[in-house]
């Protein structure tokens, strides 16, 4: 106990567990194909049951926090596609929303706006690309992460046209977005919108009725609302349990107040629900992607003033925080007044929702972890920082 | 409120017939199958070396230096004031100025070196360039076999001419050059306005030394 920890503390041989030759004692991951990048478990098993699970996670820890102290406010930007590589906009929005926040900067009618669509389109493809890949966890290889990824794909031809990257966007500045809407682009995105409502009957035609996929996913990893709540869980996790918690309706930031939207709720708060309440939630970004192109006004998309060379905001300290599609997405920042935060926080949705895989997965089988960290909708990227 | 809850999930344990949920999902996947050999939207495949699928105007990758002219050299417009450097993320540039003999900037860049194993394609650098220099390109076949120097861009590599620009990105070029020509126009002017009040008042100079205050302010 006394010995400073090797590197090979954690592997399964080693690591005391549970004193019992029955035991089974099984890495899964850091490279696996269910566990969503470089993730592990070390799991223990009683025959096929979950005996304990302890995550390890830093496989790909790559010192964003620390990079960002050191670089200007701007040249953070990037860095923030790539925590949530599939939704690179919600991370630049809450980004600058932190900004915004500790400097005072107003934002123009027309880049709400524009954040708006491109949050709502961002909140598409997370919960699009979730289905295709549950759908693999649970064996589905192939077809659904497919037809997925096709709509997907739809959505990163407009970024690509309108961001000039497909997924890396660094869109957002302080005080609105870097270039304006090119021409037809908003009508590009209206015809999406009506494509989209087929695609996800479709998809729901593909899954929902499908009784694999009911036994697979029903009754698995529930818990109760107050370890969700106490766990600090966020997004889609903590609804699909019938919590009313999304920060565009409790904590209204940009323009959503303005938007007549529903948020789901599920009720059992298993893996069922959790991938149902996404589809809702896909239906219900329609609805904001129509209000929202139906009002885009014209006007300038970043304000007049912005700063895009040595911006400096004042002495002081602000957290920002959005409804990421994965969560609260917050980032939390403490300037000293010069051109590089004193400290960068980031509070991911993803990694906090990890936290209480164990309690969610012990006494169901290895099979059903699978399924459950599918569930979670965690990107490594975010996890590991 | 519009906050209502939805609460109803789509009810899911209907256990009509056996097998029945997986069979609809099969058709589902027999029509895409059937429509992907039909439909023009389906069929989205670019046979890539013999085809190339249009690259958007705002299509980014590396960037490159932009030069007025056919000089290289002497058309740069890059100062080597250093801003993009210090502003990359990544640190990707590595800028020395040129200086002559006596240590006098020359205001030009000795040495430019964008490390394209580092950049992150991020635009920052053309974005926070206060002398329309520096533009990201939208060029995607680099691969080389040197991994070291062949990705080390220097000047010789990086130095596209204005007319690149205009063909890449025609909007933006346009109104940049537009912008350059007004700018330089109004320089020209300025500069042919002050030599005309030298002249000016080079003449009456001998006889109103009072009158010399707007000499000593434009100097």
């Amino acid at each position: 106990m006394t010995s400073a920890p090797s590197m090979f503390s954690s592997s399964p041989v080693l690591e005391s567990g549970p004193d019992n030759d029955q035991l089974l004692r099984v890495s899964l991951g850091p490279q696996h194909p269910s566990t969503h990048g470089v993730f592990r478990m070390n799991v223990v098993l009683d025959g096929e049951t979950v005996v304990s699970l302890k995550p390890v996670f830093g496989y790909l820890h790559r010192n964003h926090e620390k990079i960002a102290e050191n670089v200007t406010y701007l040249s953070s930007m990037p860095y923030t596609d790539r925590l949530d590589y599939i939704c690179p906009l919600s991370n630049n929005w809450a980004y600058a929303h932190a900004v915004e926040k500790l400097a005072g900067i107003e934002v123009p009618e027309r880049a709400q706006y524009m954040r708006v669509i491109l949050a709502e389109l961002t909140r598409l493809i997370n919960h699009t690309a979730f289905a295709g890949f549950i759908l693999g966890d649970m064996g589905a290889w192939g077809s659904a992460l497919m037809y997925a990824f096709r709509e997907r794909e739809k959505i990163l031809d407009l970024f690509e046209d309108l961001t000039g990257a497909r997924m890396m966007a660094n869109f957002m500045r302080f005080g609105g977005c870097r270039n304006d809407l090119p021409a037809g682009w908003a009508a590009r995105v209206g015809v999406l919108v009506e494509q989209y409502g087929p695609f996800l009957d479709e998809m729901e035609k593909f899954l929902v009725g499908n009784e694999i996929l009911l036994s697979r996913t029903q009754d698995v990893g529930a818990l109760p609302k107050d370890a969700l709540i106490n766990g600090g869980i966020t997004g889609p996790m903590l609804r699909a349990a019938g919590v009313n918690y999304d920060i565009r309706k409790v904590e209204p930031y940009g323009i959503y107040d303005r938007f007549e939207f529903r948020i789901p709720l599920g009720e059992h708060g298993d893996c069922y629900d959790r991938i149902m309440i996404r589809f809702l939630e896909m239906r219900e970004s329609l609805q904001i992607l129509r209000q929202a192109l139906a009002q885009l006004p014209d006007g300038p998309f970043i304000h007049p003033k912005a700063k895009i060379r040595n911006f400096k905001p004042p002495v002081g300290e602000a957290y920002g925080r959005i409804e990421g599609p994965k969560g609260e997405l917050g980032f939390h920042l403490i300037s000293d007044g010069s051109t590089n935060p004193y400290r960068y926080r980031v509070r991911p949705p993803s990694f906090i929702n990890l936290t209480l895989i164990e309690d969610m997965c012990l006494g169901l089988d290895l099979a059903d972890v699978v399924v459950i960290l599918g569930s979670v909708d965690i990107v490594l990227g975010e996890v590991d920082r | 409120m519009s906050s209502q809850p939805i609460n109803r999930l789509p009810s899911p344990a209907k256990w009509t017939l056996p097998g029945w949920g997986l069979l609809q999902g099969m058709v589902v996947t027999a029509q895409n199958m059937v429509q992907s050999y039909y439909r023009k939207d389906r069929m989205t495949t670019v046979q890539y070396p013999e085809q190339r699928a249009p690259i958007s105007p705002n299509f980014r990758n590396f960037p490159f230096l932009c030069y007025d002219g056919s000089d290289p050299v002497a058309g740069l417009r890059c100062t080597a004031c250093s801003i993009c450097e210090k502003e990359c993320p990544p640190q990707c540039i590595y800028i020395v100025l040129d200086r002559d003999e006596a240590g006098k900037s020359l205001k030009r860049p000795k040495v430019f070196d964008i490390d394209l194993t580092v950049c992150m394609n991020c635009g920052i650098c053309a974005e926070v360039c206060p002398f329309d220099s520096i533009y990201m390109d939208g060029q995607y076949e680099l691969s080389t076999d040197d991994r070291f120097g062949g990705l080390l861009f220097g000047l010789d590599r990086l130095s596209q001419s204005a007319d690149y620009h205009m063909q890449l990105r025609p909007e933006e070029a346009t109104e940049v050059a537009t912008r350059r020509k007004a700018e330089e126009d109004k320089k020209l002017a300025a500069q042919a306005a002050k030599a005309a009040k030298t002249k000016a008042e080079q003449e009456p100079k001998a006889k109103e030394a009072a009158e010399s205050q707007p000499q000593g302010e434009s100097a």
